[in-house]
């Protein structure tokens, strides 16, 4: 009997032993539970404190203010019914939760409407990066027939009609006066303070125990390791502000090529911020996935041919099903702590 | 006098050549970090001698390209991966733009002496 029982218990303890080495060796494990950031992690990955501001343009309140009323009055466009605000939605993470953009006479454009959420970090506004800072972006939209279709001209007579925009001007630019300019500048001010709050992954790299789940923990090791999505998605924003053509073969659109004739950027698109991206749907330039999980699948076999010009970074990954998984929930571990945005009342004419 | 005159040609064809062969450098700009590194430091400008050689090393664990639209130069040296290197001579004296179409922040001036 007592022979029968130190049998039972070394073979236990056997298959355990087993059962800890297959542990000890499954890629898994290698993300367990009490793994933490790496030093590389904490310096790569950190948020800065500060938001980058050109010399000529220094956020003040009144400045972001301004902006901020500017950004949510439909009157900046031709039909007066379409503001900033319609299509970079804070309810929708600053987007519109359309495929592509919708714009004036619900004209549906080409491409996504891309969030604001840190475009203070971008170094290349637009998918196809067609300008570099926030103050060269801001008035394309409102000129443009398929956007907001509003004369600039006539904008600047409509706002200084409006007694209370003639305050606010002289407020945030002293002796500047309403201008191309100025609305340019107040409207960057605004975007610039639209940054992403707090994540789960930002306390996780903290060392805040717990902050992260071991799913999304494991799926941060397949971005960085086997997915290799941090190729383009790199450092704090996810960025590495480049352009890519990552094999969205259904259109014609040639991205950066129409920009910059080089033939790798032929449907060569803007690599976006991956913060809140949860919170974005549908993704991609073009809108073609609807959940994250599309285009995990889509990285994963590698991409589709385009133009024969898909980014040589572009390969078949071979991940599990649980790694996909685990990838997507890291992705949901990007969304920041929620933001309570307030909407400003409009000044209105006497 | 005959001889005297073939002896000063091949002096003056040897000292040229020589000379040539003297100031044609090869100089190794690495890609790293998305940025353009030399001698370990970042560079925005450099300055080489007309018929120079620059190599263009790809240092960063992914895909870069070199191009130049400049109305002296224009080269397109596609993408490569990390350890390879691309050449350029750069013969016309001028300054031309060469930047990565993949990062554009990624951007330095030659000056061609």
């Amino acid at each position: 009997m007592i022979e029968k029982l130190e049998f039972r218990a070394a073979k236990t303890l056997a298959v355990a032993s087993s059962l800890f080495l297959v542990a000890l060796l499954s890629p898994s494990f290698v993300a367990a539970k009490d793994m933490g950031p790496t030093a590389e992690d904490v310096e790569k990955y950190r948020r800065p404190m500060e938001i980058p501001q050109p010399k000529n343009n220094r956020m003040t309140p009144e400045r972001i203010e301004l902006g901020k009323v500017l950004f949510f009055d439909p009157r900046l466009s031709g039909s007066n019914f379409i503001s900033c605000a319609t299509c970079h939605n804070p309810a929708l993470g600053w987007s519109d939760g359309q495929p592509t953009a919708v714009g004036h006479g619900m004209e549906v454009l080409g491409r996504s409407t891309p969030t604001i959420l840190n475009t203070a970090y971008q170094r290349f506004q637009f998918w196809d990066g067609r300008a570099r800072t926030l103050e060269k972006q801001a008035l394309g939209p409102i000129e443009a027939e398929g956007e907001m279709f509003q004369a600039l001209d006539d904008l600047i007579d409509e706002l200084k009609a409006i007694p209370g925009y003639e305050d606010m001007f002289e407020h945030a630019y002293p002796g500047e006066g309403v201008s191309k300019k100025t609305i340019a500048k107040a409207i960057s001010s605004f975007e610039r303070s639209v940054v992403a709050t707090e994540s789960p992954f930002d306390r996780w790299l903290k060392g805040v125990k717990g902050a992260m789940n071991d799913s999304a923990i494991r799926g941060f090791q397949v971005f960085k390791g086997k997915a290799n999505c941090v190729a383009c998605h790199d450092g704090f924003n996810f960025s590495d502000n480049g352009f890519h053509n990552i094999g969205l073969p259904d259109n014609k659109d040639q991205g950066r090529f129409s920009i910059k004739p080089i033939k790798v950027l032929k449907g060569a698109f803007k690599t976006p911020t991956l913060r809140d991206v949860a919170l974005t749907a549908p993704y991609m330039h073009n809108g073609q996935f609807n959940t994250l999980m599309e285009v995990v699948e889509h990285y994963n076999r590698g991409g589709d041919k385009n133009m024969g010009n898909l980014d040589p970074n572009m390969k078949k990954l071979g991940l599990s099903k649980k790694e996909k998984k685990d990838l997507v929930e890291f992705l949901h571990a990007l969304i920041g702590d929620p933001q309570e945005v307030t909407v400003p009342t409009l000044p209105v004419k006497k | 006098m005959k001889t005297a005159t073939i002896y000063n040609i091949l002096l003056v064809i040897t000292t040229t050549v020589l000379a040539l062969g003297a100031e044609a450098a090869e100089i190794t700009v690495l890609q790293q970090d998305k940025s353009f590194v030399k001698d370990g430091e970042q560079i925005e400008v450099l300055t080489v001698k007309a018929g120079d050689t620059i190599n263009f090393q790809n240092d960063d664990p992914f895909f870069h390209n070199v191009f130049c639209l400049s109305d002296l130069e224009t080269f397109d040296l596609g993408s490569y991966p990390k350890g390879e290197s691309k050449p350029v001579k750069f013969d016309k004296p001028g300054v031309v733009e060469v930047e990565c179409a993949i990062h554009p922040q990624m951007y330095m001036e030659v000056t061609v002496e």
